[in-house]
């Protein structure tokens, strides 16, 4: 396909209709710092925009043009700048520009000038691009979960357009493809935290909860859902220290004796915050200890550093630091 | 360190650097032209922290530069081009670097920086509107430079990047958008620079960002995502910046930045037997100069600029 494409195209020095036209080459100033030497279609083409950018020739045969030397190089702004100029100019349909940008944004969707210029046809097409554009976000994202342009234009047009009727049953939907996809999990809290259909974080607190802990039991080592449950008590510490399901799954996680830095962690917190921990914790804790530690701290807080300071050797320093923090113990 | 210090192929990095822009026919060079300022400062900036600037020749740099100016006093990424906040940045530090400001119509340019922020303070990239916080911090940095902030609405600026702080203690492109190593550099660069560290939750970014360190010593952007070298300068400046620099374990970091290195013909890649580029290059010696690798020149974690050179500018010396 690619190559019969290739085969087909004529050099634009020998079609009729820019036989008018004189191409300009790059300049690269009087001596050159990085003289760059071009593959001759790529030169050719961008020897014509360039003439019909310096004539500023606003025409169908330049937006043609620029449709030519888009895919060569999609990073190019100056491009996309010029041919924003002639959508304008020429009033053009901008549903088939969309379908432009699909093309282009399928092989190159991490480029900024393709996304912005997607927000700028969404932007002059309204609230009735709005079910388009999450279409075309999801497309992206089923190729690569965590491209965060997409992620950003999805949030914009959220904001901007609307659409929040489905968000959360499709976030849902990638968090079970893919339970360690910190960007869906953003996602989510933008969702519960925005969208005018839900009622806010602590309307949603309850169901939260219930959904974090269970992909927290299911894999703990995901950095993600803890940093999650903390989201869903900013600004409201003494709800997260008083809710049972929280200390609950810390202590499952630190019986079940693997991957439980984050519990640990949490529990670290909980604790400098107040949280009197029943002597289920404490034996949790005292389970972790390992003899090559040194002796049994006291102190449960001061335990729970040790512990990490062993386990999670690469940040030992924070984890130490940590300790250094914690309140002297009135034993 | 000591056994390290061996370890850095200096002068070939050196050698890349330059060949590469004298490179023609590659693929690199051919993508590279519409950001070809980007480039010179990413080269440049590689070439003075390994002390080896003289290798060019700073009035083709300077002329060239100049000549990517346009009316509005914006720079292009590359004659030819228009004018957008990102190279305007780059062609600044580009004459800072060579001590040449000066050749600089400095009202001229700090109006087209400052003429980009919006009434919510934030910053657009270029006249098409595209809002983000990258260009928040580029603004900050290049007003500052200039010593022109007085141009804009400091206060506001401060806020937006502010409304774009996460739960998590990080910060992304606009307000609600995931926490990502990069936007945390911006956004902790922009209140260095401005004086709002306060801003920042610091022992909680802290710690997300140290959490960024894998077990082969390198650092990720994202949960989840693999190691790359160019992290090496987003989240340990970032962690200098909030004095937490000691939470990570710098000498598995150094290691990993060493073996993204093409020992035979220069050049620093994203990971290990990658292919390498002037971009991770740049951000591989940069990184390495953070972490106080001998024989490298200290670079300033906000400006990103060599340390004598922010200092010229602030001190006069």
């Amino acid at each position: 396909m690619e190559s019969d494409k290739e085969q087909m195209r004529i050099p634009i020095s020998q079609r009729k209709d820019w036989s008018d036209m004189v191409p300009i080459p790059q300049d690269d100033g009087p001596n050159p710092v990085v003289p760059i030497a071009y593959k001759e279609d790529f030169a050719e083409v961008m020897d014509y925009f360039r003439a019909v950018y310096f004539a500023d020739e606003r025409s169908l045969r330049s937006l043609q043009l620029t449709s030519e030397a888009i895919p060569l190089n999609p990073g190019n702004y100056t491009i996309w700048h010029f041919r924003r100029l002639i959508l304008e100019s020429l009033n053009a349909d901008l549903h088939e520009e969309l379908d432009f940008v699909e093309q282009i944004a399928m092989s190159n969707s991490k480029n900024y000038q393709i996304w912005h210029h997607r927000r700028w046809l969404a932007e002059k097409l309204g609230p009735v691009a709005a079910s388009k554009e999450l279409e075309f976000t999801k497309k992206i994202l089923s190729i690569d979960a965590k491209n965060y342009h997409a992620w950003s234009h999805r949030q914009w047009v959220l904001v901007a357009l609307g659409g929040w009727e489905h968000e959360l049953d499709y976030c849902q939907n990638l968090l079970e493809d893919d339970i360690f996809n910190n960007s869906a999990w953003n996602q989510r809290y933008f969702i519960i935290t925005r969208s005018p259909f839900l009622g806010g974080i602590e309307a949603m607190r309850d169901s939260e909860v219930s959904y974090t802990v269970e992909a927290i039991i299911a894999n703990p080592e995901n950095e993600s859902p803890w940093r999650y449950l903390r989201g869903l008590y900013k600004g409201d510490t003494q709800s997260l220290l008083s809710e049972p399901q929280v200390s609950s799954v810390c202590l499952k996680v630190l019986r079940a004796k693997c991957n439980h830095v984050f519990a640990l962690n949490l529990l670290l917190d909980l604790l400098c915050h107040g949280f009197q921990a029943n002597n289920e914790v404490k034996d949790a804790v005292e389970a972790l200890w390992n003899s090559d530690f040194g002796l049994l701290d006291l102190d449960l807080a001061k335990s729970i550093c040790s512990i990490l300071e062993h386990v999670d050797p690469i940040r030992a320093n924070y984890w130490a630091w940590r300790k250094s923090k914690l309140p002297v113990q009135a034993v | 360190m000591e056994d390290l210090v061996r370890e850095l192929a200096v002068d070939k990095h050196a050698r890349y650097i330059v060949s590469v822009e004298k490179r023609k026919d590659d693929f690199e060079s051919v993508v590279m032209e519409h950001l070809r300022m980007s480039g010179a400062y990413w080269g440049l900036t590689t070439l003075d922290i390994l002390g080896k600037l003289d290798m060019v020749d700073p009035d083709e740099v300077i002329s060239w530069v100049m000549s990517c100016q346009h009316e509005s006093g914006g720079f292009a990424g590359n004659i030819g081009h228009d004018p957008h906040i990102l190279y305007t940045l780059s062609a600044v530090q580009v004459l800072a670097l060579f001590n040449k400001l000066d050749v600089l119509d400095i009202d001229k340019v700090s109006n087209y920086v400052a003429g980009l922020q919006n009434e919510d303070g934030s910053f657009s990239g270029d006249m098409w509107g595209e809002i983000d916080t990258r260009f928040s911090y580029i603004a900050l940095n290049c007003l500052s430079l200039l010593h022109r902030l007085d141009k804009i609405n400091v206060e506001k600026a401060v806020k937006y990047i502010v409304s774009c702080k996460n739960v998590d203690g990080g910060f992304g492109c606009t307000p609600g958008a995931e926490s990502h190593a990069g936007q945390i550099f911006c956004c902790i660069a922009a209140l260095a620079i401005t004086g709002s560290l306060h801003h920042v939750d610091k022992d909680l970014l802290g710690w997300w960002l140290c959490e960024r360190q894998v077990k082969s010593g390198g650092l990720n952007g994202r949960p989840e995502k693999l190691p790359d070298v160019c992290y090496s300068w987003w989240v340990l400046s970032s962690l200098i910046m909030i004095d937490r620099v000691h939470w990570i374990d710098k000498k598995k970091l150094i290691k990993f930045i060493l073996d993204c290195q093409d020992k035979e013909n220069g050049g620093i890649s994203d990971r290990p037997d990658d292919a390498v580029d002037v971009f991770h290059t740049y951000f591989g010696v940069a990184g390495l100069s953070l972490l106080e690798f001998p024989g490298l020149k200290p670079i300033d974690p906000a400006y990103a600029l060599p340390v004598d050179v922010v200092n010229r500018i602030f001190f006069g010396r």
